[in-house]
C-alpha cells in the first residue's frame, strides 16, 4: 500500500510532464490540422538551451529564457517555413516537420556533442521535500509538479476565459468566419505554434535535470507524446490531460510490480516447467510486467484506435 | 670548400631520403570503432588513447624492429556489424595486419569470425584481432580462436572481482540485480547469481531486466529497489540507462553502494557530479587514483595536454600497445602473424606504467591482470570529464580470476 501511494505520486509527476508536451502538440493540431512531428526536438532543444544558459547564469534564468527562445524559434519556423508549405496541403506539412525533427536533433548534437551533458537541478531545490513509506520525494520533483499544474491552469484559463482563447477556439472550428470578422488568423496560427513549441521547450527545461539531458532524449520521449495525443483525442486539451496522466500511471505501475507471466499461467492451472532453462516456452514463463511496460502505451493506442478512432475525448471528425 | 659543403648537403639529403623511405614502412593498426553517430564519444575517446599510446610508448622510443614506426589508422564502423566487416576488409586490402576494436561484443563476435575465416583462406595475409574492450565471456570461451586477444577483463572476471570485494563488506546482506534486457545484461545477472552463491550467503532480493534504452523514468525501479530492502545493487547498465538509474536511486533516498561496470567517464562522471559520491562502485583494470606510478602521472599529463577533452578511460590500451610492440620485437617480424601471435600468447608483461603484471593466458587469450573496485568521489588527483570527480580505488584484487576455467579449445596453425 505504501509503495502504491508513492507510485501514484511518481506517476502523477511523470504524467504531468507528458501533458506539458502533449498539450502543445494537441493545440497545434487542433489549430492547424497538422501533426507536428518535430515537437520532441523542441523539447530537446529546450533542455540543451537551458543547460547552456544555466552554466552562465544559473538554473532560474534558464527556466525563463530557454522556453522563450524556443517559442521565438517555433514562431519563426511557422512564419517562414510551415506557412509557405501550408498551401501545398497537409502531407508536405507533415514531411516538413518530420525533416525538421532530424535537423534540430543533429544540430543540437553538433553544438553540444554526442555525450550527455551535466545539467542539474538548482542547489536551492537539492533537498528532500518529504518522506513517504521509506522513500523520499525530492523537492525538485515537487517543483516539477507545481510548474506542470500551473501550466495546465494557465492554459485552461486562457483558452476558456479570455478573448484570445475565444478567438483561438473559434479559429479552430471556423477559420474562414473568424478571418472574415477581421481577426488575423495567420498571426493566431503563428502564436499557437510558438506557444506550443515553447511548452515543449519548457518541458525540456524542467525534465532535463531529472531525466538526463542526452542526445537520445527527443527520440525516447517523442513517440510516447504522440500516443498521449491520439489516445486523448487529437485536438482535445482535456483528452491530452487525461491520457497523459493515464500513461504516466500505466508506465509507473508497470515498472513497479514484478507480476510475471509465470504467475498468471500457474493461476490458470498450468504447471511450472521443471527445467526452465531448456523449456521451449522459457521466454513466456519468465516474462515480467516491467519488461513489457514500455509497449503498454502502444497497445493502448491500438485498442483506442480500434474501438474509439477519435480518441477518448476527440470530437473532431476528420 | 663550397663544393664540399654542397656535397655534404647532397649526401645528407640522400640520407634523409633513404631514411624516410625506410621509415615509410610503418606497422599499421586499424582502429575500427564508432566515430560518428550516437556512440561517437566512446569511439573517439578510444582512438585518442590508441594514438597517444602508439606515439609516446612506441614511436618516441625508437619504434619497433630497429626504427619502424607504428601508426593507428582510424576506420569508422558507425557501431554497425555489417559496416565493421566492410572496414575490416578495407584494412586488409590496405595491407594492415592488426585490427583493434572494442565497442560492442556483438561486433567483436562478427569480427573474430571474419578474421578466423580470412586467416584460414589467406595464410599469407593473416591478421590479428586486438580486442581492447568487448567483454562477452564467449569470445575467450566457446568462440575463442588463435587470432583473437582480449586485453580487458571479461564480464565474468569483473563479476568475480566485484563479488570478492562484496564478500568483505559485512553490512551487505541483500542484493538487487538489475540490468538491460539483452545478452550482456543477462550475462552479468547470471555471473552475479553464480558468484554470490559461491562466495557469500547474500540473499538476492531482486533480479530483473528492463528494456534497453526505452525506460524514460527509472523512479519506479528505484522505489522497488528501496522497498526490497536491498543493501546494494549490481548493474551492467551503460549510457543514459546507467545515469538515469543512478540518479533515480539517489533521488529516491537510496544511500547504499551500486556496483557497476560502466559508470565512469564519457560524460557519465560529469553528469553524476556530487550525486554519485560514495554510491558508484566501478570495477575495472588500470584505475588510477592514487596514481599507480610516477610514469603514469607523467603519461596522463601528456595525454591531457594533447587531448584535453578525453580521458584515459581504458588504460588497457597502454598494455595492448606495449605488448604488441614487444611481441613484434620477439617475433622479429610485423608480417609473420603466426610468430607475433605466438609471442603474444602466454606473454607475461610487467607494466611499469600501470604497475601490474599482465599475463595473456595461453589457453584462451584472455589477459589476466589486477582488478580494482573504485568509488566515485571528488577526492581524486586524476578526474574524468574534467569534472573534478573521479574514481578512487577502494579494493584491489591481484591477478583476478587467474585460474578461472575456460571452455576454449584453441586450434593453433
Amino acid at each position: 500500500m505504501d509503495l502504491f501511494i508513492i507510485n501514484v505520486i511518481d506517476g502523477l509527476i511523470y504524467g504531468l510532464l507528458l501533458f506539458m508536451l502533449s498539450s502543445g502538440l494537441t493545440l497545434i493540431f487542433s489549430m492547424m490540422g497538422v501533426l507536428n512531428l518535430s515537437h520532441a526536438a523542441f523539447y530537446m532543444l529546450g533542455a540543451y538551451l537551458a543547460y547552456q544558459i544555466s552554466i552562465i547564469t544559473g538554473f532560474w534564468v534558464g527556466l525563463i529564457v530557454a522556453p522563450l527562445l524556443v517559442t521565438i524559434l517555433g514562431a519563426a519556423v511557422e512564419r517562414y517555413g510551415l506557412r509557405r508549405v501550408h498551401q501545398y496541403g497537409h502531407v508536405p506539412e507533415l514531411i516538413f516537420t518530420f525533416g525538421l525533427f532530424f535537423v534540430i536533433e543533429e544540430l543540437v548534437q553538433y553544438i553540444w556533442g554526442r555525450s550527455m551533458v551535466n545539467y542539474n537541478s538548482p542547489e536551492s531545490l537539492d533537498f528532500i521535500a518529504f518522506n513517504l513509506a521509506g522513500g523520499s520525494i525530492p523537492a525538485y520533483k515537487v517543483f516539477m509538479l507545481l510548474v506542470s499544474v500551473g501550466i495546465f491552469v494557465a492554459l485552461y484559463y486562457v483558452l476558456a476565459r479570455t478573448r484570445v482563447g475565444m478567438i483561438i477556439q473559434a479559429a479552430l472550428s471556423y477559420p474562414k468566419t473568424v478571418e472574415a470578422l477581421g481577426h488575423n488568423v495567420p498571426l493566431v496560427f503563428m502564436g499557437v505554434f510558438g506557444v506550443g513549441t515553447g511548452l515543449a521547450g519548457l518541458a525540456g527545461v524542467i525534465a532535463g535535470p531529472s531525466l538526463t539531458t542526452f542526445p537520445g532524449m527527443a527520440f525516447l520521449l517523442g513517440s510516447i507524446v504522440f500516443v498521449c495525443v491520439v489516445v486523448g483525442g487529437l485536438g482535445s486539451l482535456s483528452g491530452a490531460f487525461i491520457a497523459s496522466l493515464l500513461i504516466g500511471w500505466l508506465q509507473t505501475f508497470a515498472a513497479s510490480y514484478n507480476v510475471g507471466a509465470g504467475d498468471i499461467l500457474i493461476a490458470l492451472g498450468y504447471e511450472y516447467p521443471k527445467d526452465i532453462y531448456y523449456h521451449p516456452w522459457r521466454d513466456l514463463w519468465t516474462l515480467t510486467l516491467p519488461q513489457i511496460g514500455p509497449i503498454l502505451p502502444y497497445i493502448l493506442l491500438v485498442l483506442v484506435l480500434v474501438f474509439r478512432p477519435n480518441g477518448l475525448f476527440g470530437k473532431r471528425e476528420s | 670548400m663550397k663544393i664540399f659543403k654542397k656535397l655534404t648537403a647532397m649526401v645528407m639529403a640522400t640520407g634523409v631520403f633513404i631514411g624516410s623511405s625506410a621509415f615509410a614502412d610503418t606497422v599499421k593498426i586499424a582502429f575500427i570503432d564508432p566515430l560518428s553517430g550516437p556512440f561517437a564519444t566512446q569511439g573517439s575517446n578510444g582512438l585518442a588513447e590508441w594514438k597517444y599510446a602508439v606515439e609516446t610508448l612506441v614511436n618516441e622510443n625508437g619504434g619497433v624492429l630497429g626504427g619502424k614506426k607504428m601508426e593507428v589508422v582510424a576506420l569508422d564502423n558507425k557501431m554497425d556489424g555489417k559496416e565493421s566487416l566492410v572496414q575490416v576488409q578495407v584494412a586488409i586490402d590496405q595491407g594492415i595486419r592488426f585490427i583493434a576494436q572494442g565497442n560492442s561484443s556483438g561486433i567483436a563476435n562478427a569480427i573474430t569470425d571474419m578474421v578466423k575465416k580470412h586467416n584460414k583462406r589467406n595464410p599469407d595475409k593473416r591478421v590479428i584481432f586486438l580486442n581492447y574492450s568487448a567483454v562477452d565471456p564467449a569470445l575467450t570461451n566457446d568462440k575463442c580462436n588463435f587470432w583473437h586477444f582480449r586485453f580487458d577483463a571479461n564480464a565474468d572476471i569483473k563479476m568475480d572481482a566485484i563479488t570478492d570485494v562484496i564478500a568483505q563488506v559485512p553490512s551487505i546482506k541483500k542484493m538487487y540485480l538489475i540490468g538491460q534486457d539483452y545478452s550482456f545484461g543477462k550475462a552479468v545477472a547470471a555471473a552475479a547469481e553464480k558468484y554470490l552463491a559461491e562466495k557469500t550467503s547474500i540473499e538476492i532480493v531482486g533480479n530483473e531486466l528492463h528494456p534497453i534504452g526505452k525506460v524514460k523514468d527509472f523512479t519506479p525501479y528505484a522505489r522497488k529497489i528501496l522497498a526490497s530492502g536491498a543493501d546494494a545493487v549490481i548493474t551492467g547498465n551503460w549510457g543514459a540507462d546507467m545515469v538515469n538509474l543512478g540518479k533515480s536511486l539517489k533521488e529516491s533516498g537510496f544511500d547504499k553502494p551500486v556496483y557497476c561496470y560502466y559508470c565512469a567517464a564519457v560524460g557519465i562522471t560529469g553528469t553524476f557530479g556530487a550525486a554519485g559520491n560514495g554510491m558508484l562502485h566501478l570495477v575495472g583494470e588500470g584505475l588510477h587514483n592514487p596514481s599507480p606510478s610516477a610514469a603514469f602521472t607523467e603519461y596522463h599529463k601528456g595525454f591531457k595536454a594533447k587531448y584535453p577533452k578525453w580521458d584515459l578511460s581504458q588504460p588497457r590500451i597502454i598494455n595492448a600497445t606495449q605488448m604488441l610492440a614487444k611481441a613484434i620485437e620477439e617475433a622479429g617480424s610485423a608480417t609473420d602473424m603466426v610468430a607475433v601471435a605466438n609471442a603474444l600468447e602466454g606473454m607475461e608483461f610487467d607494466s611499469k606504467i600501470l604497475n601490474t603484471k599482465v599475463i595473456m593466458r595461453a589457453k584462451d587469450h584472455q589477459a589476466i591482470q589486477n582488478m580494482h573496485v573504485a568509488i566515485h568521489t571528488d577526492d581524486v588527483d586524476i578526474d574524468y570529464d574534467n569534472s573534478g570527480y573521479g574514481m578512487k580505488i577502494f579494493k584491489t584484487v591481484e591477478m583476478a580470476s587467474m585460474d578461472s576455467p575456460t571452455t576454449c579449445k584453441m586450434k593453433r596453425p
